[in-house]
């Protein structure tokens, strides 16, 4: 990984919160949907509006799923946490404040591991981690579309109310590449969990990020906090542009405002934002309408005679935690013997761990051969083309098969490279087909081999030269020449047996 | 009431740094007959009403000097609550206030949790995550007075509160 730095050793500093919508069926105060893309305000229950006369019901669901992801974070449960009001003026907030647990959060003092390639080749696992400062539960407020035409703003309060998790993250990153590594693996916990579908597009994860730079051992510098974010690849480039940007500031004897910047996808820059009057005072209170909420170690500490419905039990949840991303990865290494950095993708790629699974199982090619196809041949193409696994017009299926092909002895490796290309092109045939077709079998006919290598062997008498008197490369060369005749239909091992015999 | 109790008295430790408090005899607020129209200062009419009734219980409660707010601050406070303290009755109410708050300070609570809510022991009900409302978006949008195909309308961005002395102006030949 390199360092973003001046000559001067400035370092960036970036810390993140991140607010993660709660997959749940309803709000977290009301039993309104959560839905993406409704008819505006169709999913507004009358607390949700904000009418005079609603009150604050928790959803058990959302209590759960902030525990769960804080149990995955390694964080501290508090058995006791508290709800504030946040207040601020804002069209889309009704109520005039928002309900969120400053002072005593669900949890803290967590830690999130992640990993990214670095090295000079990216292909080694880097693995860094970073402190989770505290997880609280808190409402989502509603849409607001901006209509400068008009000079007006349209309100949708569907998401307002929707639950959220924000998960406060300590400042011990210090470049673009590695808060992106570390959202991406937030997302893949979080999917894992079912917690939060973590789709940054559809904004059910939204990263804001707080960026500073300082010389090593000296005290923090002035941050600022850059908002607007939609994707992880975003979230590197808005965090690498501020962190230049800054430098570009202090190199020129200025400093730098604490403020609000918004991110620009198209430049790629950051830009202030001009609505945020000043240092905002949010007037925090404890929420009145609710009660502190108790979670409990194990049934035994549950206060008795309490239905289990109004219990929230630390180890039931804890025994309901699904695979995380980190305990797949091992497996994956031990059980098919691959290498970290191959897991790593694996993981890392949305239906790649199960593309790579089915092509294992119906092929005899082992694990190892697999991945390398999986790595280079079909990344190749995904990423050339722009396309995600599911777009993939080659099904594992299709994949294990000339694979077979290939352990058969029907077709050599070259040949299986070229099926593949021809395949992707036509996936309505099969490898079979393409090989017969195209003439691809292997040429096993070892006469024909050897009238090809002797025809050869004669006409580079230099090169044969060259081998004989020790330049075992140029051995190569004569391969490929054999194999342009045979239009690469020859099987490698043996050509190179016969050749290193001729010129022995 | 709860409310502006716990609010004065954060704006009491934010503002100023009392120890124990000593107070004046409180007397009892000269309230002319347009004050007692503005909402703000009949509450705080009950609220000196209490004052002089907490007096006569509280013998221990001696002088102190009468707390000025800041002007700043007052801008503040107006500009984040929205509230508008209007005139001098105004800020000599939230005064009082402060001071009525200050008997706080009498108590000892050394070694005590400070309580939320006198219902912080109930258990917090948690509610099953199956879909019971929502769906009335014709309801909701008859209550605003102005609506464009299904949202709400609202100016772009927030209006910034006008100066105090613009504001002076503006209500001038207001109703209050």
């Amino acid at each position: 990984m390199t360092l973003i730095s001046a000559p001067q050793e400035l370092v960036g500093v970036v810390g993140l919160e991140i607010h993660a919508q709660i997959h749940s069926n309803t709000k977290l105060f009301s039993g309104s949907r959560v839905g993406f893309q409704a008819p505006p305000n169709s999913l507004v229950s009358f607390f949700d509006a904000s009418l005079p006369g609603t009150l604050p019901v928790l959803n058990r669901r959302c209590v759960e799923a902030a525990v769960m992801t804080g149990l995955a974070l390694n964080c501290t449960i508090n058995r006791k946490s508290l709800f504030d009001r946040k207040h601020y003026f804002y069209a889309d907030l009704p109520a005039g404040y928002q309900i969120t647990q400053q002072r005593l959060p669900i949890a803290v003092d967590g830690t999130l591991t992640y990993s990214h390639l670095g090295g000079r080749k990216r292909n080694e696992v880097v693995t860094k981690s970073v402190r989770i400062k505290q997880i609280q539960l808190e409402q989502d407020s509603g849409k607001s579309l901006h209509n400068d035409y008009r000079n007006q703003t349209l309100i949708d309060l569907n998401r307002a109310g929707v639950g959220l998790m924000e998960l406060v993250m300590e400042p011990d990153m210090s470049c673009g590449e590695e808060a992106a590594a570390a959202v991406r693996e937030m997302q893949l916990i979080l999917q894992a969990l079912g917690t939060c579908q973590g789709n940054m597009a559809e904004g059910q994860l939204r990263v804001d990020a707080n960026v500073s730079i300082h010389r090593p051992g000296d005290h923090w510098g002035i941050r600022t906090e850059v908002k607007n974010i939609n994707s992880a690849r975003n979230l590197a480039r808005a965090i690498d542009y501020e962190i230049q940007r800054q430098m570009f500031v202090l190199e020129s004897g200025g400093t730098v405002q604490n403020e609000t910047r918004s991110f620009d996808g198209k430049t790629g820059h950051t830009i202030p934002m001009r609505d945020k009057e000043g240092l905002q005072d949010y007037r925090f209170m404890p929420e009145p309408n609710l009660p502190p909420l108790m979670v409990y170690e194990a049934c035994s500490t549950a206060p008795p005679g309490v239905a289990p419905s109004q219990v929230v039990v630390l180890e039931e949840v804890r025994e309901r935690l699904p695979e995380l991303p980190s305990v797949r990865r091992q497996r994956l290494v031990e059980t098919y013997g691959i290498l970290p950095e191959h897991s790593f993708t694996l993981v890392n790629e949305d239906g790649l761990m199960d593309y790579f699974e089915a092509v294992v199982r119906e092929t005899k090619a082992g694990p190892r051969k697999v991945i390398g196809w999986v790595m280079n041949e079909l990344q190749g193409l995904l990423h050339q083309q722009n396309l995600s696994v599911s777009q993939s017009p080659i099904s594992p299926q299709a994949l294990a098969q000339i694979l077979n092909l290939q352990e058969n002895g029907q077709i050599s490796s070259s040949i299986a490279k070229q099926v593949f290309q021809e395949l992707w092109k036509t996936p309505g045939k099969t490898a079979q087909q393409i090989v017969k077709e195209q003439d691809l079998g292997m040429v096993n006919d070892s006469t024909e081999i050897y009238r090809i290598c002797q025809k050869v062997v004669d006409s580079h008498p230099d090169q044969v030269q060259a081998i004989r008197s020790g330049n075992k490369k140029v051995l190569n060369k004569l391969m490929g020449l054999v194999q342009k005749e045979t239009k690469g239909r020859a099987d490698p091992v043996l050509v190179r047996a016969i050749l290193e015999q001729k010129t022995s | 009431m709860y409310v502006v109790v716990n609010y004065t008295r954060r704006l009491q430790t934010l503002a100023f740094n009392l120890g124990p408090s000593r107070y004046q005899g409180v007397t009892r607020a000269s309230i002319t007959s347009q004050d007692r129209k503005s909402k703000q200062n009949l509450s705080c009419f009950r609220w000196t009403h209490l004052i002089t009734l907490v007096h006569q219980y509280s013998t221990r409660i001696s002088n102190s000097k009468p707390c000025q707010v800041p002007v700043d601050l007052v801008d503040k406070l107006e500009r984040l609550a929205l509230v508008d303290f209007r005139n001098q009755e105004g800020l000599a109410c939230l005064e009082k206030a402060i001071r009525f708050a200050d008997q706080l300070h009498v108590v000892d609570t050394d070694g005590v949790d400070p309580m939320d809510s006198v219902l912080e022991e109930r258990a917090l009900y948690l509610r099953e995550d199956a879909v019971a409302e929502g769906d009335c978006a014709e309801e909701l949008l008859q209550l605003s007075k102005n609506t464009v195909e299904e949202y709400f309308v609202a100016p772009p961005g927030n209006i910034p509160l006008p100066k105090r002395e613009e504001r002076a102006a503006m209500f001038k030949h207001a109703e209050f």
